[in-house]
């Protein structure tokens, strides 16, 4: 289009159709690369729209203050119980996995020699990969064996396994973000090291820990599988006792959706509504929070 | 806040003996805490090995390696083997990693090179966003939204056109390896154009002028220096989510259609060993098929160690490059 507007251009003179083949070849790659992000966001339109459209058909105030019961067929019941039992066992898995991670962080960025660094974080990587079925194996052998009855225990704690690896990596990446300059500051005051890292790296990167902290309690929130044999058998009341198995949204989601009625199909969209929403503004704010923090990290630099 | 804490006592210079022991006491705890936690860490990926190979014991000294290759899995007269669940996981995650690729490296292209500035950030959002969403959501909408637009319009007209092929077949299914394969890839996509888009940014933008500047289009400039560039990130990215792919239970279990098998046809329903795990452990005989299934699990770990490591020592290539360039 371009070559036909300026024919007289001297580069493009000898117009060849090499010129043109090149042009084409290149208009084909660049519209190939705009498809691929449309049908991207297409995809997430069309999930995000599907659950809407549909959770919001059958969601109602009742839905919320009613207990799930997976095993009827009817279109009663709601998902008061999963929630409480999904807020219980993602808070605790959250006490547990941010604490270690975090602490795992500052040992890796201020302590620990470049070569044990790079172990720690090739073993948190491995964690991160490690399917999230396995690990639900995993406890299921160490605690729900043991003890002979599932448990949110056993739920939390295996979430805080699938939460402790994200925690930890980045809040090794946001307190490599600290400028060096800030810490020599602190300690060229005549602070120790404590107090430095206490009192100027950690304040510095805590907004950076706190998406990390957030994008992980995301994560947690929609997983299913490690709660799969660990904490999926549940009384149909609302429970807030982690000693015994406590039901939860996603595991509520994977039941409803397994059942052959659609009444249960019309619960596990409502269901997933409600998660989702969570989700993403989670992720949402997580986002925010970080974008603010590396502006200011910039300016100060 | 860190001045107000410094002024608002004596110097430490000044502070005599005291501050010096609290400091010294200080340093110690923070460090010991901080080592605590590091080494609970690497505690828990060691105690999971452990626990999951003394799961699989009695089956790996039963059925040793050939395991690997028996296609029988019949928990009534105790013989087990992984063949036709290792086949469903290679088909599903080979075919989503086969279309995700490609899509995410564009999409990385895109958000990388062709955006205009001020939309970037936004279609990046969105995209890391699909990778927010929880799996068993996208399995429900994979069984209740796609299953049927497959089964009904898309599987005939690919066999209509493709039908030549085997993996194309004549029989359809509402679920099956096909719908299986989709949503690996909605999962997969946002983790490797993410990991991708990394990968280019760190690309020299001198290099890249210096093609534009001999005349190359923009395609040819990235066909000659940011692909050959980032070749082993995106490999290394591509691995990371093969992982992704092959250990997801609750998507694929909810779509594929649980029913074991080896065939051509990916329509056909068929099983993988994450799903094989999420749908018989609960419940499962405790000194026969329990041991095989954590024999399965056992795989999936020494699979994900094995993508970690390689796509590790890849993406730290391009890294330490990277590195030297700047």
């Amino acid at each position: 289009m371009e070559s036909s507007q300026r024919p007289d251009h001297p580069l493009l003179a000898a117009r060849t159709g090499n010129l043109r083949r090149r042009r084409a070849a290149n208009r084909t790659m660049e519209t190939s690369a705009w498809i691929a992000a449309v049908l991207a966001v297409a995809v997430l339109v069309l999930v995000i729209g599907s659950v809407a459209v549909k959770g919001l058909s059958s969601i109602s105030l009742n839905f919320l203050t009613q207990n799930a019961d997976p095993n009827s067929i009817e279109a009663t019941g709601g998902i008061a119980n999963a929630l409480v039992g999904t807020g219980i066992m993602v808070g605790l898995a959250t006490l547990m996995a941010v604490p270690v991670g975090i602490l795992t962080a500052i040992y890796t960025n201020e302590f620990a020699g470049s070569r044990s660094a790079s172990t720690i974080r090739y073993f948190l990587d491995v964690l991160n990969g490690v399917p999230t079925i396995v690990t639900g194996i995993f406890i299921f052998g160490l605690i729900v064996t043991a003890q002979g009855h599932q448990s949110g225990w056993a739920g939390a704690i295996a979430l805080a396994i699938v939460m402790l690896p994200l925690v930890a990596r980045s809040c090794q990446e946001v307190l490599a973000l600290v400028p060096g300059s800030v810490k020599e500051a602190g300690l060229a005051l005549g602070a120790s090291r404590w107090r430095t890292t206490v009192s100027v790296v950690v304040p510095t990167a805590l907004s950076g820990m706190i998406t990390g902290a957030l994008l992980a309690v995301a994560r947690a929130l929609g997983e299913t599988a490690p709660l799969l044999f660990v904490s999926s058998i549940f009384a149909t009341n609302l429970s807030t006792d982690p000693s015994q198995a406590l039901p939860s949204v996603p595991l509520v989601i994977f039941q409803f959706s397994e059942s052959p009625t659609p009444a249960k199909h019309d619960q596990a969209w409502a269901a997933a509504l409600v998660l989702i929403v969570v989700v993403l503004l989670i992720s949402i704010v997580a986002r925010v929070l970080s974008a603010r923090m590396r502006r200011r990290l910039g300016a100060a630099r | 806040m860190t001045t107000d804490a410094a002024t608002a006592q004596p110097s430490p210079l000044l502070a005599g003996k005291n501050r010096g022991f609290i400091d010294r006491f200080g340093d110690r705890a923070l460090y010991i805490i901080t080592l605590l936690a590091a080494l609970l860490s690497v505690a828990v990926v060691l105690g999971l090995a452990y626990k999951i190979v003394d799961e699989a014991a009695p089956a790996m000294s039963k059925f040793g390696l050939g395991f690997l290759t028996t296609s029988n899995f019949d928990p009534v007269h105790g013989e087990f083997g992984a063949a036709q669940f290792i086949y469903g996981t290679a088909v599903s995650s080979f075919g989503a990693l086969l279309l995700a690729t490609p899509i995410s490296v564009a999409i990385a292209l895109f958000l990388t090179e062709l955006a205009p500035r001020s939309s970037r950030t936004a279609i990046g959002t969105l995209v890391e966003l699909l990778a927010g969403i929880p799996s068993v959501i996208l399995g429900l909408w994979g069984i209740i939204v796609l299953g049927p637009v497959l089964n009904d319009t898309i599987e005939p007209a690919l066999h209509s056109v493709l039908g030549w092929i085997p993996l194309f077949g004549g029989t359809y299914s509402l679920v099956g390896l096909f719908p299986a394969i989709l949503i690996l890839t909605i999962m997969t996509v946002p983790i490797v154009s993410s990991l991708t888009r990394e990968i280019f940014a760190t690309v020299p933008p001198t290099d890249k002028e210096g093609a534009l500047a001999l005349g190359a289009t923009r395609w040819e400039m990235i066909k000659t220096v940011v692909l050959p560039y980032s070749r082993p990130g995106i490999i290394g990215a591509v691995i990371l989510g093969l992982g992704r792919a092959v250990g997801e239970a609750i998507a694929v279990t909810q779509v594929i259609g649980n029913t074991a098998g080896i065939h051509s046809n990916i329509f056909l329903p068929a099983d993988t060993l994450a799903s094989k795990i999420a749908n018989t452990y609960q419940g499962a005989d405790p000194s026969t098929t329990i041991p095989a299934l954590a024999y399965f699990a056992v795989i999936l770990f020494v699979l994900s160690l094995i993508f970690n490591s390689v796509a590790r020592l890849l993406v730290r290539r391009v890294q330490s490059r990277a590195g030297r360039a700047g």
